[in-house]
């Protein structure tokens, strides 16, 4: 009915290779966009932006990153939260000892110095494939909370070990600190996450993402094809970085405002993040959107519901909470096993042909 | 469809609970690794205001209601909990984790509802003059480790220069916070620490101990939580560490703690800022108006532990706190603003807490604008396995204020100076 080619004639290459061919499909993207920049930022309240919209963001970029590397390039890691911290710790020093200087600078250049650190973790792949890489990159993990946690120069010498954001404004509006407000908290988060997913999304469909999609699936012939390995896995292994370096910046700065790196960047955030990845769909920017949203607003509306309205103790509510979330992992890879994108991509080839199915 | 996403975003939104006058939220942890900790401190928190309701009919006539949010000791649980009660009117905060702390100061500040943070949280904030909203009488962090080491002087004569002191410390803001006071107490009495991290949640110390069995500390201290308490007075007992020469800090002497290690842990001994057990008349009380009745919080199995006399402790305060701001404001409906009032202007003397019945029990304190931090003194409580009970070997052994006040006011002043924050009270 709605959902058709038919009828929606493109006379030039451009139309016809852009992102979203369908006319249907287009004004539902316009749509979202819309609601996103034009409505939240004035129905937004602290519990929405601070519990459930910031993170939901913050995640979504991070996993964009590691689909990058894991979903379009094909390698496995597991030094997510690692990454994360790089770009947290290198944003509090920026922002501590450039004060003066915009904070996106400072989120953007935190986002730069994770890349690097990345590509340096990245250099094993070129020899190593598969399990033995989520190995070397599981050393990156650990390596890096482990310095963190070490060397008092990364969190200047505070008492605890704790890094706290101060106060930093972007276009005379605070961001970071207490003061922020719950809108500008998550317009910044969400340009981030635009900017960054428009990229992506075009990145992918370019010679870089195509090489990146050529060594996945197979190496060895994407090289004889004439794919350079070196430059195809680091520049993943750089863009994915930069993105978790992204997102580790404002997880810090913009989310939690103080965080301590063992507990905020450990192991069980890289899973968190691989999950996300895994469960939204590998190669997909959508299933990046997907699964973040899955695995952070499933648990925050069970507890509201077991809690908030059953009036359920809240211990009980914690432990069925993470009983129901494992089951509809299971569930939906049993159903599913490429992920919410694939499931996304069925429904659109249904209404396609619906109403007349084969 | 539509109706359906309606009815999950009210969900998503509806985590406000039914309102009462006097709201105290309890961000408690009932699961994960620290659950042990957490589960005995929320049911002496709530049993303390059930009972004011029940006996009393609240504070000054009105209902306390203390929501429960589960926060699982992780910070961005704890965050959410923190936006999810913060606008049905909470009063304060207690968050029982130093890491949540860290996060809640710069908030509580800017939507001003007081934090109340008894023995944990940011030592500095002790300085009202900059931490306006925070209040962490009437012991912490710093105040603890200067006890254990005036202890430890005690029982050597008053020198401990040559000695070796080990710190096995949860590897977070909780578990550093002392070594700064340790460390500058080591230059000051000539002993040399090491210091030992342990990472979270801490189920794994083989190579800590080891460490300590090579190199034969005189003393060992232990800044632990959660099951890390347990698993390191295992390995003590293993490695046949003189028990005697192992001191915890007030988080790591529950029963949760020692109980695991059996005969082992006998002669371990851990701080304490109150007293423990059930010789108190305040618990005659209790079991007639809240154990009997089936309205004791959680399951009940916690009464009279040293974690669940302590989350009492808390709401003790909180309540004397609540008290002294309706008595100043002069009315019974209080706000977060006029709370603060109270809190800055309560003073608890011994006469006040044999009248709430628990006499002996938690050392007298007063607050005012400049301290929020009490006279810190603690007592040294040493377990005795066979009896399976805590006896307390001292009285309340004061500080070392002159090592402390210094170190309280300069971190203190970087926290304002980071913040630009004016100092009050002049």
């Amino acid at each position: 009915m709605f959902y058709r080619e038919a009828g929606d004639f493109k006379t030039t290459y451009r139309d016809d290779s852009q992102t979203f061919p369908i006319r249907f499909d287009r004004w539902r993207y316009y749509a979202v966009v819309a609601v996103a920049f034009g409505v939240v930022p004035f129905l937004i309240n602290d519990y929405w932006a601070n519990a459930v919209l910031v993170p939901f963001l913050i995640y979504a970029i991070a996993a964009i990153g590691l689909n990058i590397l894991t979903g379009y390039c094909g390698q496995v890691s597991l030094g997510t939260g690692g990454f994360m911290a790089v770009g947290a710790y290198a944003c509090y020093k920026l922002m501590t000892a450039f004060p003066e200087v915009s904070i996106l600078i400072h989120v953007l250049l935190a986002g730069g110095i994770t890349a690097g650190v990345g590509v340096l973790f990245g250099l094993p792949s070129l020899r190593i494939k598969g399990f033995y890489l989520a190995v070397a990159t599981l050393a990156a993990q650990f390596f890096l909370v482990w310095l963190f946690n070490k060397v008092p120069w990364f969190y200047n010498y505070s008492a605890s070990g704790q890094i706290s954001a101060p106060e930093r404004t972007f276009l005379g509006h605070a961001v970071t600190g207490a003061n922020t407000t719950a809108s500008s908290k998550y317009l910044f988060c969400l340009v981030i996450l635009f900017a960054l997913a428009w990229l992506a999304r075009n990145l992918t469909r370019g010679t870089v993402g195509r090489k990146w999609m050529a060594i996945r699936d197979m190496d060895i012939a994407a090289e004889i094809i004439g794919v350079n390995p070196l430059t195809t896995k680091l520049t993943a292994f750089a863009v994915s970085s930069f993105y978790i370096g992204v997102a580790g910046a404002l997880f810090f700065s913009v989310y939690l405002g103080a965080v301590e790196v063992g507990e905020a960047f450990g192991i069980q955030k890289s899973f968190l993040i691989l999950f996300m990845v895994i469960i939204g769909g590998l190669g997909s920017i959508f299933g990046s959107f997907a699964g973040a949203a899955f695995l952070v607003l499933l648990p925050v509306l069970l507890k509201n519901i077991l809690v908030g309205q059953f009036g359920w103790a809240t211990d009980l509510a914690a432990h069925i909470e993470l009983m129901i979330v494992g089951a509809l992992i299971v569930i939906f890879l049993i159903a599913e096993p490429h992920g919410l994108a694939q499931l996304w991509r069925l429904a659109k080839e249904k209404l396609r042909l619906w109403p007349f199915p084969h | 469809m539509r109706k359906t996403l309606t009815a999950l975003a009210l969900a998503l939104a509806a985590a406000t609970p039914a309102m009462a006058e006097l709201v105290v939220p309890n961000l408690s942890y009932r699961t994960g690794p620290y659950a042990p900790g957490g589960i005995p401190y929320a049911d002496g928190f709530n049993d303390y205001f059930t009972l004011l309701n029940e006996r009393d009919g609240g504070i000054g006539g009105e209902k306390v209601a203390t929501p429960e949010c589960e926060t699982a000791y992780n910070t961005e649980k704890g965050v959410e909990c923190y936006e999810a009660t913060k606008g049905s009117g909470a009063l304060v905060y207690n968050p029982l984790s130093t890491g949540i702390t860290y996060q809640l100061i710069p908030k509580v500040s800017a939507d001003k509802i007081p934090l109340y943070t008894p023995g944990y949280g940011r030592t500095s904030a002790a300085n009202g003059k900059v931490f306006e909203w925070v209040f962490n009488y009437p012991a912490n962090y710093w105040d603890g480790a200067s006890v254990a080491i005036k202890y430890l002087l005690d029982q050597n004569g008053g020198d401990l220069s040559g000695k070796k002191i080990a710190l096995v410390y949860h590897n977070s803001a909780y578990g550093k916070e002392p070594i700064r006071t340790l460390t500058e107490l080591s230059k000051k009495h000539g002993y040399t620490l090491v210091e030992i991290p342990v990472d979270h949640p801490g189920q794994e110390q083989k190579s800590q101990w080891l460490q300590i069995r090579r190199d034969k500390p005189d003393y060992v201290l232990m800044w632990g939580w959660g099951v890390m308490n347990a698993v390191a007075i295992q390995e003590a007992a293993n490695i046949k560490y003189p028990m005697e020469n192992f001191i915890g800090i007030w988080w790591s002497g529950s029963e949760n703690d020692v109980l695991p290690a059996g005969d082992g842990a006998n002669g371990y001994k851990s701080l304490a800022m109150h007293g423990t057990g059930m010789d108190y008349p305040v618990y005659a009380d209790l079991k007639q108006y809240v154990y009997d009745t089936g309205k004791a919080s959680g399951a009940g199995d916690q009464v009279g532990s040293v974690l669940y006399s302590r989350g009492m402790y808390a709401a003790l305060v909180i309540s004397e706190a609540i008290r002294k701001a309706q008595e100043l404001a002069g009315a019974s409906g209080i706000n977060a603003a006029q709370l603060r009032d109270g809190f800055e202007a309560l003073e608890i003397t011994e006469e006040r807490m044999a009248e709430l019945g628990l006499p002996n029990f938690g050392q007298p304190f007063k607050a005012s604008c400049e301290d929020h931090g009490g006279p810190g003194a603690a007592l040294i409580q040493q377990w005795d396995a066979t009896a399976k009970k805590w006896s307390l070997i001292t009285g309340f052994i004061a500080p070392d204020d002159e090592v402390l006040v210094p170190l309280v006011m300069e971190d203190s002043a970087a926290f304002a100076a980071e913040n630009s924050i004016a100092e009050r009270c002049n």
